[in-house]
């Protein structure tokens, strides 16, 4: 308990600067709320299969379909597994791949969009027009392409929303380097005989981070939905391992005879675990006044 | 209810009736941290029909906050805790909202400090205009009339012509005299004018205050002048409130108060300014010690007492009355009557300093006999800056620069003076290579030709020249402690570490004056002339030879501005460092400078010794900007006027450049066909004019 609840402290607090601003987040109802939610999956993604009533694969052919009840509380499925179990050891493969393929997604992108929005010109012009090209693409049918040609497993995951990310985060960075730009303390640095290099990474990128850090947090939403998305569609998580937006898939089609309890955990356990990120994401918003 | 406040506290001279403003026992606090902090404590003043009042103060002093809470602007965490307000005899605060907006539309107008930003970008000037008219119902027919007939009062030449414009398309002294029309407009009881000249060049704004006059005495509007420009308010107010922490110190009309103040902070205010003639040689500004403190900082006793030089026991006890001077006049300290005599003290000291020690005798220090090479001070010393036909193009063929020549001689200080848009930026870009010049230009230091980019000059040639921001906001990068900031010149390009580092740090922090607590804050926690500091320091940290000053003290308030320059004068006396001073403020220009080079559209106009320069003979653009600017002691030379604005860069005027607003056009008309020559006026002083410098001198005979 003490090692969760420490895990997701460490990755946010670097990146939120000054001590006051940490604290002004603490305070905020809506931060709390947040964290407090994705705390408990967090908890579920690493102690789920001890935390499960149930095993998530144990299959019980005399007890499919079963509506909610005290042996299960949450029903089980059409092969009898208890969903309770599904819907809590599913938090895993979701909560490694999402993180990993938005600070994928973000190291590149912040990258690509430093050099844009520092270098400008040539680069800037070209770059811009291939992240536009990128952009204007459907994602979910750029991720098809890629997990047809490298085969559906946790990593292609992680490599195509990464890709998919790489040019929006970089556009939003490149923005905020334009902000600063016009400032004298990048001539400043300049004249000490800092090169591109340095200055973009000691000078511009600590006063982008706020916007880097709220970026983060909205692509990490829109990567819980994107997973649990493929997931459905069978590009993702492949079953019989537990997850959420396949289960729904298993599931859905049953949903007409009346066993709503198959489909409706799983669903609200992605809707839960979006809506905490969103309320992050809004309470780091306000705090960094991006 | 007006007239029994008139006779409490109002002043013997004003006379009965509705007066234009009155305030009364005005406080103002700020809820922040969810406590109530006192920002303006007990203000009382009163405005007659047609008077103009200056409110003096320093940023944080709360004459903004008053303005804010005369037409009920305040931020929503503000507060009026106690007062009252009355505008042309109807109480500010208990009005309802559309009494209000009422009062806002009739009776009060203001003028703020950015021109372009109180105009709409996306609407013509005509259509602004026109709508505070179509407030007062006029039809459309009568809306442009009175629009163009209101453009020409504040003297825009072509109204009709400017009524189509967009306000991106004026020039700064063109907006904000579209700002006063449209204040003007609604015929106004009170005029707010809130720094109304603080971002305008000095011939501007000699413009702005000339028409300002002018206006007064046409509409007899009542005006509320907000300026932190002691001069600026004693040209144009007759009346005049000193602001100090949130608390009036010092009232009276203009010229007493700025003549013979009544009170220690405005001596100290007045004696921070260097007057006319005054040089780095003849020792410090005076500088008033300490920091403004916040009003709730303030405890039972006067507001200024932590900084005051009379100050006395009872003065941190309990908080002075205003005492009434002579009628009309009010000052809040005990010691008035003193305060006058440290005026004339004060100046004498400066005087008996400059006069008894010889500068020689203040560069050597009994402490830093640091590294000054015996044969320094040779009989002809060497430029350590030359520029040979520097030019410089912009995109669209703006010439910022036009094959500019100039030398800087070691240890001394190069003053460059020109309005905005005269090329001294660029010239300063040029030089630390951070704009590359046309080719064909020569930039030498040393006497060795320097890249054009600073990306290809060798670290020794980058430690040799530095830069001082105007804005330290900008310059300092905002997510860094002081600490890191500092430790970056040490580290790149004196190539310290470790311990050396930290003991160099420590020195520097201590030649600026900064204090070691201040090394783990960043910038904004610090003041505007900490900041600062921090800026300078940063510039000294590779041991420069050439430091250019970009209006390192225009952002800051007058006393601290003083502090600042005392600093530069002594750290040029210690380290024989040599300066590129670039400023709008003649007379900073005049206290720091042994040279000075006057700017006109990208080209040099004037270029001599500080004295000869302002001594006269002057081109007839140094002239107009030495005429332009307000003097305090109230001695007005005739105001040399420049008329129309200055040309655009993109398409300079044929013959002499400065011959479309030369007062001194020669009728013959060669001005306007060849350019003119450049002629000695006396040994090292030149002047590019067809006019010859004995026959300008003969002409200006009478100014200086």
């Amino acid at each position: 308990m003490t090692i969760s609840q420490t895990a997701p402290a460490p990755a946010a607090a670097p990146l939120a600067a000054a001590p006051p601003r940490w604290r002004r987040l603490t305070r905020k109802p809506t931060f709390l709320v947040g964290a407090a939610i994705l705390l408990f999956w967090v908890v579920c993604a690493i102690a789920g299969s001890s935390i499960a009533p149930d095993s998530p694969l144990a299959q019980s052919l005399l007890a499919t379909n079963a509506a909610p009840s005290a042996a299960h509380w949450f029903g089980t499925d059409q092969l009898g597994r208890d969903v309770l179990s599904r819907v809590l050891v599913g938090s895993r493969d979701i909560l490694i791949i999402t993180p990993l393929a938005t600070v994928l997604g973000t190291v590149c992108g912040t990258a690509l969009g430093l050099a844009m929005g520092y270098f400008g010109g040539v680069l800037d012009a070209v770059a811009s027009r291939l992240v536009e090209a990128v952009l204007a693409l459907p994602s979910v049918m750029v991720a098809f392409l890629f997990i047809v040609a490298l085969g559906p497993s946790e990593l292609t995951l992680i490599i195509v929303i990464g890709f998919i990310f790489t040019p929006l985060i970089a556009r939003t960075v490149r923005a905020a380097v334009l902000a600063e730009r016009h400032l004298d303390y990048l001539p400043a640095a300049r004249l000490l005989g800092a090169g591109a290099w340095s200055v973009m990474v000691m000078e511009i990128l600590p006063n982008v981070l706020p916007a880097v850090l709220v970026e983060f947090s909205v692509r990490l939403g829109y990567a819980i939905f994107t997973v649990a998305t493929l997931s459905f569609l069978g590009f993702g998580i492949q079953p019989p391992t537990p997850d959420w937006g396949s289960d729904i898939a298993a599931n859905y089609g049953v949903l007409a005879a009346g066993y709503w309890w198959e489909t409706l955990f799983p669903a609200l356990a992605i809707a839960s675990l979006i809506i905490a990120i969103n309320l992050i994401t809004d309470s780091l918003e306000q705090v960094t006044g991006s | 209810m007006s007239e029994t406040t008139a006779t409490a506290d109002g002043p013997p001279e004003a006379p009965a009736g509705t007066a234009a403003l009155e305030i009364s026992g005005l406080s103002i606090t700020y809820r922040t941290g969810g406590v109530d902090r006192p920002a303006v404590q007990d203000v009382s003043l009163r405005i007659t029909p047609g008077e103009a009042y200056g409110l003096v103060g320093e940023s944080g002093s709360g004459k903004s906050t008053v303005a804010l809470a005369v037409v009920r602007y305040l931020p929503r965490n503000g507060r009026v805790s106690a007062g009252s307000i009355t505008v042309a005899g109807q109480d500010v605060l208990g009005l309802s909202r559309g009494r209000l907006r009422e009062l806002r539309a009739r009776s009060i107008s203001m003028v703020y400090q950015e021109p372009t930003r109180a105009l709409n970008p996306s609407l013509r000037v005509g259509a602004q205009v026109a709508e505070v008219f179509a407030l007062g119902g006029m039809d459309a027919r009568e809306r442009q009339d009175a629009t163009a007939q209101m453009l020409g009062k504040v003297r825009i030449a072509d109204p009709a012509a400017v009524m189509r414009r967009y306000p991106h398309e004026l020039s700064g002294g063109m907006a904000q005299r579209v700002v006063i029309a449209m204040a003007l407009a609604a015929s106004p009881e009170l005029l707010i004018l809130d720094e109304p000249t603080t971002a305008l060049d000095a011939t501007v704004e000699a413009e702005v205050l000339d028409l300002i006059a002018s206006l007064r005495a046409e509409f007899g509007t009542s005006v509320l002048f907000i300026s932190h420009n002691l001069a600026v308010i004693a040209k144009v107010c007759d009346r005049v409130g000193v602001l100090y922490a949130g608390s009036m110190i010092e009232e009276g009309a203009a010229g007493t108060v700025f003549r013979k103040p009544a009170h220690p902070y405005t001596v100290g205010l007045l004696r921070s300014v260097p007057r006319r003639g005054q040089r780095k040689d003849h020792g410090p500004l005076p500088v008033i010690p300490g920091f403004l403190p916040r009003p709730d900082e303030v405890g039972a006793g006067c507001v200024f007492a932590s900084r005051c030089p009379l100050v006395v026991e009872q003065c941190r006890t309990s908080a002075p009355p205003p005492f009434e001077v002579e009628p009309g006049r009010v000052s809040r300290c005990y010691r008035w009557a003193e305060a006058e005599n440290e005026m004339e003290e004060g100046t004498d000291a400066a005087d008996t300093v400059s006069d008894a020690a010889v500068p020689d005798g203040l560069l050597t220090p009994s402490a830093e006999p640091l590294v000054n090479p015996p044969g320094a001070v040779s009989a002809v010393p060497p430029p350590v800056i030359a520029l040979r036909h520097v030019s410089k193009t912009f995109h669209g063929g703006v010439q910022a620069l036009s094959d500019v020549s100039l030398e800087v001689i070691a240890g001394q200080t190069l003053g460059i003076v020109g309005e905005s848009g005269s090329g001294k930026t660029t010239l300063a870009r040029v030089l630390l290579g951070l704009i590359p010049p046309d080719p064909g230009s020569e930039v030498a230091l040393d006497g060795v030709a320097l890249a054009p980019s600073a990306q290809r000059r060798p670290l020794a040639q980058l430690r040799a020249l530095q830069i001082v921001f105007q804005n330290a906001d900008s310059a300092l990068n905002r997510r860094h402690s002081v600490r890191w900031l500092l430790s970056q010149p040490l580290a790149r390009l004196a190539g310290l570490s470790g311990a050396a580092l930290r003991a160099r740090l420590n020195e520097l922090v201590a030649e600026v004056r900064l204090e070691q607590r201040h090394l783990p804050l960043r910038p904004a926690q610090l003041s505007g002339g900490l900041k600062q500091r921090v800026a300078i320091a940063r510039a000294f940290g590779g041991g420069p030879e050439v430091v250019v000053c970009d209006e390192p003290t225009s952002a800051l308030d007058v006393s601290v501005q003083a502090a600042i320059l005392n600093l530069l004068a002594d750290l040029q006396r210690r380290e024989r460092v040599t300066y590129l001073f670039i400023s709008h403020d003649l007379g900073v220009v005049r206290y720091l400078s042994d040279r000075i080079v006057v700017l006109y559209l990208g080209r040099v106009m004037e270029d001599g010794p500080a004295e000869a320069v302002f001594d006269g003979p002057h081109h007839p653009y140094t002239e107009a900007l030495l005429s332009a600017v307000p003097q305090l002691d109230g001695v007005v030379a005739d105001r040399i006027r420049l008329d129309g604005e200055i040309p655009s860069a993109a398409s300079p005027p044929d013959g002499c450049v400065f011959h479309t607003r030369c007062p001194r056009r020669l009728a013959s008309g060669i001005c306007e066909t060849t350019p003119p020559p450049v002629l000695d006026a006396d040994d090292g002083h030149s002047i590019r004019c067809h006019i010859p410098p004995a026959e300008l001198r003969s002409l200006q005979g009478g100014t200086l």
